[in-house]
């Protein structure tokens, strides 16, 4: 069947068997291979992705359930080098270690702060209550929340090491020192 | 020196030049994670690549009589099926373990678990290849299970190894350990004995992202390159080279980004070894990736430890010495991955924290139709275990004698001044002041004052849990001499080239499975050559690309490796400096060394940098006598011993009485391991083996009913902490250095997961206590905690 959709958006159109997911969808057909998959059983949250702001575990949504919808994927979230502060929060607060939850988690954390800009804890922990995290024990990705909440606004440049070593051929130490700097406001 | 929460900040925050060395910096893999850009297994797509999928046996126990696979060639998008008796042509059908049995690759005479491999499917896609196993057409003649462990050796047992000519019953091993003789002296002759069966049930490490492999033979060149999910490139290397009969210089393994590994990623699947055959029948690419039941139902599972303790004291609560006799169930093959002479781990290291007069252990091992495994979930080589009865038995013995368990362990620690402490089981322990952690943990908790909230609670009829429990871990094997898997000696490599501009590149044998390797292994050279961390690349995974050594496991990698990493940048240094010498044109002898830089003594402004010395060493200075070009070096790091972390740990649970349901409202975990790299690193280490012992303790078991099938086949049934079942964890710490590690710096990546546990047991069981309950074992759902408040605690079946 053909089907359409935006996903991150851009316009995108297929020829694919009905019964096909939408995480093998955005996967392996649009190669958008950050949406990972882990349980099959809608336990595990690590391949959810927005669906018209909303989180959803795209191992139970078929790719035709998403037609005519608009997707984002952790692909989307970063507007080409400026970060997304839910992203810059889980590196500046160890939200994160083997990082196969962390997109969905990250996802999740978008779609509150998109309606609550000032979560507390337990709102934090009950938005993403629904996935799981084998490593970080949550109290830190609670904390990566949280420093995105306090700083709304993007950092540009910040993680990009290599491609701006690549851009303009110099080191990149500025980007770094931008974080630091950022943090000690917090503390202060 | 402590702080609850701790968050150090970088040591050069605010500083241009960045920080060298230790301390708080963001990780240097992270920025690709946090951008969806990771390359775990399944991401990977090569070119003409085809899918695997296997079928699994839906029994525990059954003869094979046929299998038909008519139809499902004939399925258009299927281009193999693989039986086991292809592979007994092969010979390939069985495999050998990391514990000196074999395993069947593919069922070949009889299934011995629900789950195992029966046949392998290769085609086009994902989808077709799962469509194709519905249309393989197997008959069963089932036999009866042997479920329980308790069982494996009555004279009926079915037996399981029927295959292993002269095999008569389900026994693998007696291994002990300690004098008998003299523990039964201790004993017959203490004022107190208690005893107590505690079980630690069979549990999974259920990593997000479950294992996998793509295969990719080169029929032209004989070359294999196998991408998969494996903790220990290189051993897995060897093995395929010994398994497999292709030559080792023509097998290169790729360990990708691991979605989290636990142990769960160290042995050799049946599925990564089909995906091997099915690239050599197809000559294509062959991807295989279980899903989660298999991964659940089939991989290495952890623990199934059934223990009888016993502990002797004298009447006012001085510990005199510990005896055990375990029964541990191994599943239908020994694939336990642990070094060669120790069947039981590092069980033996059940004696704790305690200094004691006598010890003595008793590990009988036995197969059942359950999947094989056992060492796995961040066990240290079954430290978890071992602390797990040792502090549950303490506990018991503090209710006997209506002491403090805090105040008992106090009494009865190891004192500083004891270390290098020999115990007897044949351990020396490293280093430690395990008081002064108890004492710190007590004191950030507040426990006095818990206490007495706790009288009050419980005189309102409120269920209000305490637990303590205090480990030492044991981590960090080699020596080589002493340990070995398969025979490979547990040491590990490492390489380090500066290169002309002076930014590095730093290869090691070790695999993170989240660890944060990229940065804390950077951070070990910035200390030692003074080159900013951003400026070292750490390659891992690939053993193409890196030296040899026995991977990451029983929280290894910076005991071995980073001692290897510390080593060789130190042999580096010593380099720089000879070249230096001739730069400044002075004798070596005359140099100091500061951070990045050597200078001559007494004229801190005649000096070299490390970037000035990397850029001679490879440019036309005339280099002094045996001194070649570039700045480069690789060792291997044999450690002397391994290290011992250790920690405090302090619970409080909530019990409602109406429900039986446990809170986890308060975690106190004071951990020390040595010198400390990155302390987020340290503290996320923690947090994560703390929600593993909360799960542990609370939730999770792979039970099995008495047909054989895995109840805990999915996670609708196997169920993990989330966010709303931790607490926010307050951690502090204390620093006792490892006197023989280069760096003095003892593992982390298990600790939490070793100590955990028995503290949050021994909270319910404290919280408990007015219903008369001495000990339940985990884990602690609503519904067994209610049966023990009712007066029927039990172990599990």
């Amino acid at each position: 069947m053909q089907i359409s959709m935006t996903v991150n958006g851009n316009e995108v159109s297929s020829e694919i068997e009905p019964r096909v997911l939408l995480v093998h969808y955005i996967r392996e057909v649009l190669g958008l291979t950050g949406t990972h998959w882990g349980c099959d059983t809608s336990n595990c949250g690590t391949c959810v992705v927005l669906m018209d702001g909303q989180p959803v575990k795209s191992c139970t949504v078929l790719a035709a359930m998403a037609a005519g919808h608009d997707i984002r994927t952790v692909e989307g979230l970063a507007t080409g080098a400026t970060l997304d502060p839910v992203q810059q929060g889980f590196m500046e607060e160890h939200g994160l270690q083997c990082g196969f939850c962390t997109p969905g988690m990250m996802l999740t954390a978008r779609a509150l702060l998109d309606k609550n800009p000032h979560p507390d804890a337990g709102e934090i922990r009950q938005a993403i209550s629904g996935q799981i995290c084998r490593c970080t024990g949550y109290a830190t990705i609670v904390r990566s929340v949280q420093w995105a909440a306090a700083h709304p606004a993007a950092v540009a440049g910040a993680g990009l090491e290599g491609a701006a070593e690549v851009l303009d051929g110099t080191d990149t130490v500025v980007e770094d020192v931008a974080t630091e700097t950022d943090d000690a406001e917090v503390k202060a | 020196m402590t702080v609850i929460n701790e968050r150090e900040s970088n040591p050069a925050a605010g500083d241009p030049d960045r920080p060298i060395g230790y301390g708080r910096i963001q990780r240097k893999e992270d920025p690709r994670f946090v951008r969806g850009k990771g390359n775990y297994i399944d991401d990977l797509v090569l070119p003409g690549m085809l899918h695997g999928a296997i079928l699994r046996a839906p029994v525990a126990h059954a003869r094979l009589v046929s299998i038909d696979t008519t139809n499902a060639l004939s399925h258009p998008k299927v281009l193999a099926v693989i039986t086991g008796k292809d592979l007994e042509g092969l010979k390939l059908a069985w495999a050998p373990t990391l514990s000196a049995d074999v395993q069947a690759v593919l069922v070949t005479d009889k299934v011995r678990f629900q789950g195992q491999e029966v046949a392998f499917v290769v085609a086009e896609d994902r989808y077709a290849a799962r469509d194709a196993l519905e249309l393989i057409d197997v008959e069963y003649d089932v036999l009866p299970p042997l479920v329980d462990a308790r069982k494996a050796l009555d004279a009926d047992a079915p037996v399981i190894r029927d295959e292993i000519p002269g095999r008569t019953d389900n026994k693998i091993f007696d291994w002990e350990i300690g004098s008998a003789a003299e523990t039964d002296a201790v004993f017959a002759s203490a004022d107190v004995v208690v005893s107590q069966e505690v079980v630690y049930p069979r549990v999974h490490p259920a990593p997000m992202e479950t294992c996998g492999a793509v295969a990719d033979f080169d029929p032209v060149d004989g070359k294999l390159t196998l991408y998969e999910t494996t903790q220990a490139p290189h051993a897995h290397r060897t093995l395929f080279a010994i398994v497999a009969g292709i030559p080792e210089h023509k097998i290169r393994i790729v360990s990708p980004d691991i979605g989290g590994g636990f142990g769960n990623k160290v042995g050799i699947y049946p599925g990564y070894i089909l995906a091997v055959v099915g690239s050599i029948v197809t000559g294509r690419p062959v991807k295989w990736v279980e899903d989660r039941s298999e991964n659940l139902m089939s991989t290495s599972f952890a623990r199934d430890y059934i223990m009888q303790g016993e502990i002797a004291a004298t009447k006012d609560g001085k510990i005199l010495a510990l005896r055990t006799n375990v029964l541990a169930d191994h599943g239908a093959f020994n694939a336990t991955a642990q070094p060669t002479k120790n069947p039981a781990g590092f069980f033996s290291i059940f004696t704790g924290s305690y200094d004691l007069q006598a010890a003595y252990c008793k590990v009988t091992g036995v197969y059942t139709n359950k999947a094989p495994g056992g060492v796995a979930y961040a066990c240290s080589f079954r430290v978890t275990e071992a602390v797990y009865l040792v502090e549950r038995m303490v506990d018991v013995l503090a209710r006997k004698l209506e002491m403090d368990p805090a105040e008992l362990r106090l009494k009865n620690f190891i004192k500083p001044e004891q270390f290098p402490y020999a115990n007897k089981t044949g351990w020396v322990y490293d280093s430690g002041n395990y008081e002064a952690a108890m004492r710190l943990s007590m004191e950030l908790a507040g426990y006095e004052d818990l206490r007495r909230e706790q009288q009050e609670k419980r005189a309102k009829g409120e269920l209000m849990g305490i637990g303590v429990a205090f480990f030492t871990e044991v981590v960090g094997a080699g020596p080589r001499k002493h340990f070995n898997i398969v025979g490979l000696g547990m040491a590990d490599g490492a390489e380090l080239r500066v290169h002309p501009t002076g930014k590095a590149v730093v290869r090691l044998s070790v695999q993170s499975q989240g660890q944060g390797h990229e940065t804390t292994f950077a951070q070990i050279v910035a200390e030692e050559l003074g080159i900013p961390p951003e400026n070292i690349d750490v390659v891992h995974g690939d053993t193409d690309q890196t030296p040899f050594g026995l991977g990451t496991y029983g929280s290894r990698s910076t005991p071995v490796s980073g001692g290897a990493v510390a080593l060789v940048a130190r042999k580096v240094r010593e380099k720089a400096k000879l070249i230096a010498a001739a730069m400044l044109e002075t004798r070596p002898e005359d140099l100091e060394w500061e951070k990045g830089r050597w200078f001559v003594k007494g004229d801190p402004t005649a000096g070299k940098t490390i970037e000035d010395i990397a850029m001679a060493a490879h440019g036309t200075l005339t280099l002094p006598e045996g001194v070649d070009g570039n700045l480069d070096a690789e060792v291997t790091y044999d450690p002397p011993n391994l290290t011992f972390p250790f920690g405090a740990y302090i619970c409080v649970v909530d019990v409602d009485p109406g429900t039986g349901h446990v809170k986890v409202r308060r975690f106190i975990a004071v951990d020390d391991c040595g010198t400390r790299i990155n302390p987020m690193i340290i503290e996320g280490q923690v947090h994560g083996g703390l929600t593993d012992g909360v799960g542990m303790a609370l939730m999770e078991i792979i039970e099995f009913d008495a047909d054989g099938n895995n109840l805990g086949g999915s996670f609708m049934d196997y169920l993990i902490p989330t966010a709303m079942e931790v607490p926010d964890w307050e951690t502090g710490f204390t620093v006792t250095p490892s006197p023989h590690h280069p760096i003095g710096a003892k593992g982390i990546g298990e600790s939490a997961t070793v100590g955990s546990p028995p503290a949050i047991v021994n909270a319910v069981v404290d919280a408990l206590a007015p219903f008369g309950v001495v000990h339940m074992d985990m884990p602690c759902t609503p519904a067994r905690v209610w049966a023990a408040m009712q007066g029927r605690a039990r172990p599990p079946v």
